[in-house]
């Protein structure tokens, strides 16, 4: 498969591109910063996507949506990058979406799919109990009870958590922590009793949520995929989740980048544009050689997942490890550049920072993928 | 006359039981906020008894300046005796007992080039830390190129009147006294009509405006001058002469902005780091590649405290390269920023908070991003990268 975008993908590029420019640029996520939203994040920009055919991009033809796959997804992804835009995007219309999709029985899809699509539905995966992103160290307990099971446990960075009407949940119903086997992924209405959702402020101004689970009761029919055995559904999902997130911080580091380009030339110290400046060109030309060369490894994983699943691990692992360490550098050369002003709040550099820093702890970080890169070529 | 090695142990037997008895356990852990740091000034805030008596005990001992002269307030103690000091202090991991631009950088200039009379007024008000002090160099067209400031300052009598903009003026809304570039030859070249004066914050047509910072908080501020009067005595070496002391302050500032990052005394960042990843069945930090990581920060750290330790060693040999402070704030500031990106790393999803009470209204990540500024401030490290081309390579056109 060529790794150029087809038409039917750049326009989709521009139009998501001129609409994110339009109604979402970074001012709009500083605004809801400032008037501290509530929601953290524009509920009509949302039915907008929805409207343009976004909400429902990866979900089949027959629930309403587009059926379109990880490079269609990946191209919004990195405009959301570029703009900081605050969306359900990512939690539901990727995520939710992709896990419905691949793992929903026909009841699950009916119910779920089209109220995705039409923009209706807000939905989350909560994976993260520690500190650092490792799925198979889920603990949170799924006990059988009844016709079904109790949920107790924890997560944290459950994206969009408070705005959420359905979570997916990870959860340990057989075996140890660590353990493959026995996880199963379960869909728990936001609002079923003895779930806590406490909204945490992030550095970011992005959503996210630590969720309690005190006994919460769910029916057999909310397992999602097999009982047990939801290790590769949830690997399959993650590595969705995971692209997607590269791509997003693929447009992170455009946005800083562009930025700082613009910057080299239009700043004057010592009579010249600091543009001027050899240690600065270089490294200027750096970051662009190494932002090509991830946009490349994100397309080529994207490429993968929609073609050849099974087999996109490695290359998953490469584009969030590359992505994030691409996007770090950026952002830290777009403060260094600016000198002080890259330092004040009133730049927008800074929030290109805050973000970077949360999509590279989001489903594994540059260290996360490059242990599993290593252990998926045997060494 | 020169010391016996008895002599100089006998001094640190007894700094150390001074210490373990005036110390308080308070002060013997490594300071994590900005919040912590005792400024002094007209006005001081402790942030807690401990600190407050850390501080009266350590000044009445002349020790918040210990390597200066005693008529200026200071501890009187020669380089050795200071190097001990500084040595036990690290043991028990004191904290400074005060922070303050007057110690790192005002008071080594006015050392160098200040009147005896300026001395006698100045010095002991910052050893005391009675009085606190901000700089103002930074203007908006005058950054990287600092020469190229504008402030003006008139001839008026015995006076200069003063008008201008300064930005980037670290705690100006807190200081009681300014240490300032300004221009008092608008027709000479760029470094040839600069004079350094010192006035008070609260004269009239001074006024200063914060900033805000990426961290969140507002270290820093726009400083404006509106026909500030200021006594020509109180310029410090010659008229049209600042710039030389200047640069001998900025030696100063970067030799210290250097050492910020220096946390040795506090809990090794791999035990950090395993403290919230946590550890594998052979004890290691559960994170591989992190863990080398850190192993290999520590290598760098450990490697810039031993060359801090010998730039003062040689300093008092008199074979130090006047630029090599370029290299260490180059090199120190570097480390810290990359200290604070494995800390985050360590931290994980837990550092991303920002509000909560959990993080401690996200300290760790309003830390990190300060550490930012820290390559920037004091000359960025393209600046010092070019001072070292430059002034130690003697590379043609650098
Ligand atoms: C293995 C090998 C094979 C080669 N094969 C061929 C060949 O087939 N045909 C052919 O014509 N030539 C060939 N060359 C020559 C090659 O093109 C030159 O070596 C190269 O252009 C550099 O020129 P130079 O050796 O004069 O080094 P210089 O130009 O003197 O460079 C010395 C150093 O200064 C740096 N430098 C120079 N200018 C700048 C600048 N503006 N900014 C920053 N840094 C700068 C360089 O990067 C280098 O590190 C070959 C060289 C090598 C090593
Ligand atoms: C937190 C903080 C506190 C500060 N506190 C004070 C203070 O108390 N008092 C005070 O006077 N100032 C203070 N400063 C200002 C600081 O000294 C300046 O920000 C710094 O000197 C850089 O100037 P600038 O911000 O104008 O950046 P610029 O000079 O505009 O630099 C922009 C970029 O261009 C690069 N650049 C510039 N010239 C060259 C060159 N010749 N070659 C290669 N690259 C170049 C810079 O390295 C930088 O990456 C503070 C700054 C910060 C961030």
């Amino acid at each position: 498969m060529a790794l150029v975008l087809t038409e039917e993908q750049t326009m989709l590029r521009d139009s998501a591109r001129g609409l994110l420019a339009d109604k979402a640029p970074v001012s709009h996520l500083r605004q809801l910063r400032d008037e501290q939203s509530p929601d953290g994040l524009s509920r009509a920009l949302w039915q907008t996507f929805a409207e343009m055919g976004f909400a429902g991009l990866l979900v089949p033809e027959a629930f309403g949506g587009s059926g379109l796959g990880m490079v269609e997804a990946g191209v919004v992804m990195e405009e959301i990058g570029r703009n900081l835009t605050p969306s359900p995007f990512l939690a539901t219309a990727v995520i939710a979406a992709a896990a419905l999709t691949h793992g929903g029985s026909a009841a699950h899809q009916q119910a779920y799919l089209p109220a995705i699509a039409a923009g209706s539905l807000l939905a989350t995966l909560a994976i993260d109990e520690g500190a650092k992103h490792r799925p198979l160290h889920t603990a949170l307990q799924a006990t059988r009870a009844g016709n079904g099971f109790r949920l107790s446990g924890s997560k944290a960075l459950v994206i969009d958590g408070h705005l959420a009407d359905l979570v997916i949940v990870a959860a340990r119903s057989a075996g140890n922590p660590g353990d493959r086997d026995g996880l199963t992924l379960l869909l728990v209405d936001a609002k079923a009793s003895g779930l806590t959702i406490e909204r945490t402020a992030m550095l970011d101004y992005h959503n996210a949520a630590r969720l309690e689970f005190d006994n919460v009761e769910v029916t057999s029919d909310s397992v999602l995929g097999e009982l047990d055995h939801g290790a590769a559904l949830l690997e399959r999902v993650l590595n969705i989740g995971r692209v997607a997130v590269a791509s997003e911080l693929l447009g992170v580091a455009e946005g800083v980048f562009a930025r700082t380009v613009a910057y080299l030339k239009e700043r004057k110290q010592f009579g010249r544009l600091i543009g001027e400046f050899q240690a600065l060109q270089h490294r200027a030309a750096h970051l662009y050689v190494e932002i090509e060369i991830t946009r490349a490894a994100v397309l080529k994983a994207a490429q993968a997942l929609d073609s050849d699943p099974e087999r996109a691990a490695a290359l998953v692992a490469v584009a969030k490890a590359k992505a994030g360490s691409t996007a770090t550098l950026a952002v830290q050369e777009g403060v260094q550049m600016h000198g002080g002003m890259g330092m004040t709040d009133a730049f927008d550099i800074g929030f290109f920072m805050k973000r970077a820093r949360v999509c590279q702890e989001l489903f594994g970080d540059s260290n996360y993928h490059a242990e599993q890169l290593a252990r998926l070529k045997g060494y | 006359m020169t010391d016996t090695s008895s002599d100089l142990d006998q001094f640190r037997r007894e700094t150390r039981q001074w210490l373990e008895a005036n110390c308080p356990p308070e002060m013997r852990r490594p300071i994590e906020s900005d919040d912590e740091m005792f400024w002094g000034g007209r006005n001081p805030s402790y942030a807690s008894e401990p600190q407050r008596l850390w501080f009266e005990r350590m000044r009445d001992k002349g020790w918040t300046v210990p390597h200066w002269p005693r008529q200026y307030g200071g501890g009187g103690l020669d380089a050795e005796r200071t190097k001990i000091l500084r040595q036990e202090m690290a043991a028990i991991s004191a904290r400074q007992p005060l922070m303050s631009f007057g110690v790192s950088m005002l008071g080594p200039a006015l050392l160098k080039y200040g009147t005896e009379a300026q001395k006698l007024e100045h010095l002991p008000k910052i050893a005391r830390g009675e009085i606190r002090w901000c700089q103002g160099y930074s203007e908006p067209n005058a950054g990287s190129d600092l020469a190229s400031l504008q402030t003006r300052a008139e001839s008026d009598g015995d006076d200069f009147i003063i008008n201008g903009q300064k930005i980037w003026t670290s705690y100006a809304n807190y200081a009681d006294w300014i240490f300032c570039l300004v221009r008092t030859d608008p027709t000479a070249k760029k470094h040839e009509g600069i004079s350094f004066i010192l006035f008070d914050m609260a004269s009239p047509g001074v006024s200063t405006k914060p900033i805000l910072l990426i961290s969140g908080k507002s270290p820093f501020c726009e400083t404006f001058f509106d026909n500030v009067r200021v006594p020509k005595a109180n310029v410090v070496g010659t008229i049209n002469r600042g710039w030389d002391v200047a640069k001998y302050l900025l030696q100063h500032e970067r030799t210290m902005i250097s050492g910020m990052g220096d946390r040795s005394g506090g809990r090794p960042l791999g035990l950090l780091a395993a403290d919230s990843i946590g550890t594998d069945a052979q004890g290691r930090l559960d994170d591989p590649m992190l863990r080398a990581q850190i192993a290999s920060f520590e290598i760098d750290e450990v490697a810039l405290s031993c060359a801090a330790e010998r730039a003062i060693d040689l300093a008092k040999a008199g074979q130090l390269h006047p630029a090599f402070s370029s290299a260490m704030k180059y090199y120190g500031t570097e480390l810290n920023k990359r200290r604070h990106e494995l800390l985050m790393a360590a931290g994980g999803i837990d550092a991303l908070e920002w509000d909560s009470d959990r993080s401690q209204q996200g300290a760790k990540a309003r830390a990190w991003l300060r550490t930012k500024a820290n390559s920037i401030e004091g000359g960025t490290s393209e600046v010092m990268l070019g001072i070292v081309a430059k002034r130690i390579l003697d590379l043609p056109g650098a």
